[in-house]
Formats: C-alpha cells, structure tokens, sequence
C-alpha cells in the first residue's frame, strides 16, 4: 500500500501534467451541492462523455444523499441538539459518513476508469466543494502511441529516462519489476 | 491479453494522495528534520486558532471575554446568593433548571464561538488561473489589462436570479448567499454576520449553535431576573426592601445585568426566529434581496414555502463538515492557496489596532492609492457591534465594492506579475508564449 502511494506521488512529480479541467458548480437547484454535467471540450479525445456523465451523475446523487432533509436528519439533529451538541464528540455525522463513501468511489473510479485513460480526478472536498478537478496527464506511453490510451500495454524495454510515461504504464512497470 | 492486464493492476491501489491524512507522507529518508505543519499554521484568513488547531476563532475576541464574564458572573451570583434562599422558601427545582438553562447555555456559546462557520478555502493557484481565462473569454478582454470591470456570473435558482461576485481575495465566485466578512477574511456559505459578542463569524456550520445560544440565554436572564425580583419580594415582606437590599447586595447587580441585557436578547431572539421561519440570513435582510418592495416578482428562493419546513431544515438539516481541514498536515506537493500579498498582511495588522468600525472617513476625498496604514481604516467603515437596540450588521454593498477595488489593486501590485508566480510554468495560454503581465507604471512599485 505505501508503495502504491509512493509510486502515485512519484507518478504525480514525473509524468507531465498537461492540464487541469475544473468542473464548476450546478447553482440551479439553489445551495444544495451540485456539479455541472456539461461535457469539457478538453476532454474530448481522453474519455468517453457517457461515462464521464455517469461519473458526475453518481457524484451528484451522493451528494443530495448526504444533504437529505428527511426524517433521520431531523431525528440526528434533534438528538444533538438534546445533547447539547456533545454527541458530535463521539459519534459522526451522516454527512461525514457519505463523504467517506464519496471519497471510495472516487478511489475505485480514478483506478478503474480514470488512470488508464491518463486523467485524476481530485475528491471535490478537498477544493472546498467547488470545483471537481481533473488533472490530465500527457500522453507518451513509451510503447509509442500518442492518441489517447485507452488500453494499458506493457512496454516491451524499458523507456529511456526521457522518455515520460503514461500513469498506468508507469504504475505497470514499477508492479512489474517489484514482482520480478 | 496483455499479461499486466489483471492481477498486477488489481492490487495496485490508485489510493488518492489524501489531504486529510493523519500522518505525514512524507519520504522517510529525507524531512525527518522538518517539522510537518498543520494547515491552520499557514491558513491565509485572519483568524485565531488553539488547541492545535480544535479551536477557531476571529482575531477580535475581547468582546467575547466580556460575555464570557456577564454570563458567569451573574449566574454565579444567581446561584451563590438567590438560589440556597429559594430553594428552601419556594422549590429545589430552581436551582436545578437554572443549572440545566446555564450548562445549555454555555455548551452552545462554545460551540458557536470555537466552530468553523462555513469558512470557503481559497482558490489553488490552478483554479484560479482557470477562472481568469474563462472570465477574460467570457469579457474578450486580454489578461494584460489592469482593472478590469467587476466580475459576476448570473444563476437562476427557483425562478429568482441571483448573481454571483468573484472575490478578489478568495479568487472564487461565491456561492449564492455567501458574503466575504471583512474582519475575518474570509468567504463564509451563508454569512448571517460577524459577532464580536461571540468572537465569530455566524455561517452556515454554526447558525443553529448561535441561534440556540441567544434562544437559552433570553430563557436563563428572563429566569433570573423573575426569581432575583422574587427574593427581593420575599425578603421584603419579612425585614422591608432596604434591609433585604442590604442582605443580598448581588440581586441588585443580577437585577441590573438583566434587565439590560432582557431588551436586546429577546429582541434578538425574535428577529432570529422570524429569519429562520422565513429562511433568510441578516445579510439579506439588511439589504432587502426578498424583499416584495423591489417588486411584485420577487421572492425567496431558498424557502420551502412553510413556516415548520424552513425552521426545521435550520435547526434539524444535516450539519456539512469543515472545509478548511485546520488539523491536517501540509502536503509537500499539493497546491497551496495562493498566500495574501504583503498589502494584505499590513491590512490585518492595522486592522487590529483601530476601533472597531467607528472610522468613518469617505474614501472619495483620498487622491492615488492609500498606504497601508490608513487603508485599513478606509476600508472598515462598519460597525457590526450588536449593539443594545441594533442588529449585527454586514458590509453595505458600496464599502463591499471599494473594497473589492483596493484588494484587486493590490493584487495586482504584488502577485501575479508572470505566469510563474501563479504556479502555472507548464500551462501555456493560447496563441502565446509565456508572456509577462506589464505592470502598470502608475500604481508603481511597493
């Protein structure tokens, strides 16, 4: 695990990032946390706009989970305030727990959908809910292709330093020779 | 069927360089000798943070001590000198529910006064820099331009359309109804006010807690100056009102404090209580956004349409977590906000040598730009005291918007001079090369 994370933050520090694409905030609905679904133009030749539409549809759902007003946020916030408040000290709120999920779907989705295509995703929360950042990376796999690589192939030598990767291929190749 | 397709890939955990982790990532071979720092250390706002970063408050918090001593004083007294009297004469139950109002009491004004109100986390170097070119797209002005014309977005919400600033010190288009509080410096989400009574901003994480602190403490003054009056009564009946003045010289004090403070935390309570049920922040209010004499058509728009809905949604709705993440540690390579130029330092520093607010010299006699001393008096031309007979009170719409006009040159002043120093080196702007911001030779060099 702390591999991974390291091999990520390397990843992060050596593969050139060509871009970030900030998807803004949906205000129509009022305050409630929303992001816009409409398609960047950046991102055109990187991912398909169907899964990219679901990404945000998912996000966006989570979201209006965790901002429900119905009976069990009423019956938590009666019961901290019946407790003066002190009950946040032990226990956490719904909101908090539906972020945890947030964030996990975000890993799942970065590793599954996202890296292989050359993009991140960055969790909203960490922009202060107003943006969903998503970082891509330049695109030279050392296998030589320079469309968008939408499937990972494993580099036949190993690149010379020069040459900067994709994220996936690099991931591969630091998997590869720990396993060797 | 590449062979690095399935297993290798499975393992490995794309796990997201997490911000919010409790131990510092950092390589073990190297930076043992640094030190990691908490986010608060650095944090760009003007706030006061303790316990290692638990507590947060605003600068000014002098205020908040003296409603820290009102309160215990006169309870303590209540407690020390009427209760032992009452308890025997009338009930026990007294001392009991004045204990249960008192601990309610303070539990809530802690909470009010140590939470994040709602405190937006400024705009990463990237974000910003992204929204300069959407605006300049949007203006079809080149960025090489210096004062450019103010910038808002419109939005329709529920029919209504709001429009939405750009702070220039945030470098973010605010939320609807969120306000950037001058004394603290920051953007906070549904800004009702700043208190100096509780030494916070009230927003959106702490409007419930403030609510319930003034609605507990009209119950607990409103309670002790019932039974003071009715110790004095009763001790009058047996030795006549001058000598029970004389037995218990701390009803008189009690007796004062409340009846004093009875007027204004009532009628706070009750202009609070009308906010909540029409669900409106004081900032809105002040400035008449909803309000049906701007015309027939207007309404508003975050209202649920009764009265038990919108009470019940402040006080009961789901609490969001802070944003600002004050406890975690700074990571090496994630993108700081961009830090407030010096102006801005001296700004704050000035700032918490003047009175608060009672400056009120116009700006429009002053001719070329303000030295950092005298901007900090300019530009704080409120008073948001809540005083006796007002309401805290927000910045007016002109001090916001002069406001915006010094910081914007300011800014331009000392960031943003390149590219560079927006942290962007390999971004390129369309059909350019990496090209300087010119500086305005009027504004001159600091």
């Amino acid at each position: 695990m702390a591999t991974e994370v390291h091999n990520l933050q390397e990843l992060r520090r050596s593969a050139s990032l060509a871009t970030k694409v900030f998807i803004q905030r949906d205000y129509s609905d009022g305050t409630i946390c929303q992001f816009q679904t409409k398609f960047p133009p950046e991102l055109d030749s990187r991912i398909e706009r169907q899964l990219f539409e679901e990404t945000v549809k998912t996000l966006n759902s989570f979201y209006a989970e965790a901002e429900k007003i119905g009976g069990s946020s009423y019956l938590e916030g009666c019961l901290a305030c019946a407790t003066a408040y002190f009950i946040f000290l032990c226990m956490e709120t719904h909101y908090e727990k539906v972020l945890k999920k947030i964030s996990r779907y975000i890993q799942e989705q970065n590793e599954k959908v996202f890296a292989p295509r050359g993009l991140l995703l960055t969790d909203p929360v960490e922009r202060g809910m107003r943006v969903i950042e998503i970082s891509i990376y330049e695109d030279r796999c050392s296998s030589g292709s320079s469309s968008s690589a939408s499937l990972p192939t494993p580099p036949e030598k190993d690149p010379s330093p020069s040459n900067r990767e994709c994220p996936s291929c690099m991931i591969k190749r630091l998997r590869l020779t720990e396993v060797k | 069927m590449p062979p690095g397709g399935g297993g290798p890939m499975k393992d490995c955990e794309y796990s997201q360089i997490s911000t919010h982790s409790s131990s510092p990532m950092e390589s073990p071979h190297k930076k043992k000798k640094i030190a990691a720092r908490r986010k608060w250390e650095v944090f760009p706002g003007r706030n006061k943070f303790f316990c290692n970063g638990r507590i947060m408050m605003a600068r000014q918090t002098g205020v908040f001590y003296l409603t820290l001593v009102l309160i215990l004083v006169t309870s303590g007294l209540f407690f020390a000198f009427d209760c032992p009297y009452l308890a025997v004469k009338i009930t026990p139950a007294i001392p009991v529910v004045g204990g249960i109002l008192f601990f309610f009491v303070m539990g809530t004004l802690l909470r009010t006064s140590f939470s994040d109100p709602g405190v937006l986390p400024r705009a990463t170097p990237d974000e910003a820099a992204d929204l300069e070119r959407q605006i300049d797209i949007a203006n079809g002005t080149s960025s090489g331009g210096y004062r450019p014309p103010p910038r808002t977005k419109e939005v329709i919400i529920n029919g209504q359309t709001v429009k939405l600033k750009y702070c220039f010190t945030c470098k973010i288009f605010r939320p609807p109804r969120a306000s950037h509080c001058s004394l603290c410096d920051n953007c906070v989400e549904r800004f009702d006010h700043h208190c100096p009574w509780v030494g916070n901003c009230v927003g959106k994480r702490n409007y419930r807690f403030f609510y319930m602190f003034i609605l507990s403490l009209s119950f607990l003054t409103v309670f002790i100056f019932a039974f003071v009056i009715t110790h004095v009564i009763l001790r009058s009946q047996q030795a006549g009102f001058l000598n029970a003045l004389k037995d218990s010289p701390a009803s008189v004090l009690e007796a004062v404090v409340c009846f004093f403070s009875v007027w204004s935390i009532v009628g706070l309570s009750g202009f609070h209580t009308y906010l909540i049920s029409s669900n409106q922040t004081t900032n809105e209010d002040i400035k008449g956004s909803w309000s049906n004499k701007r015309g027939k058509e207007n309404y508003n728009p975050y209202s649920y349409g009764n009265i038990f809905t919108n009470c019940c949604v402040a006080l009961c709705g789901p609490i969001s977590p802070s944003l600002i993440d004050r406890r975690g540690y700074i990571q090496p390579d994630t993108p700081q906000p961009a830090a407030p130029s010096n102006g801005m330092a001296t700004y704050g520093a000035t700032q918490s040598q003047s009175d608060m607010g009672l400056h009120t010299s116009p700006w429009s006699g002053r001719h070329g730009p303000p030295s950092g001393a005298n901007l900090s008096k300019e530009v704080f031309l409120e008073a948001t005291q809540c005083g006796p007979s007002a309401v805290c009170r927000p910045e007016s719409p002109t001090t916001e918007a002069m406001t915006n006009r010094l910081r914007h040159r300011y800014v331009f002043r000392k960031e943003a001079v390149t590219l560079q120093d927006l942290g962007v080196e390999s971004m390129r702007r369309p059909g350019a090369g990496s090209q300087e911001c010119p500086l305005p030779v009027s504004l001159g060099t600091r």
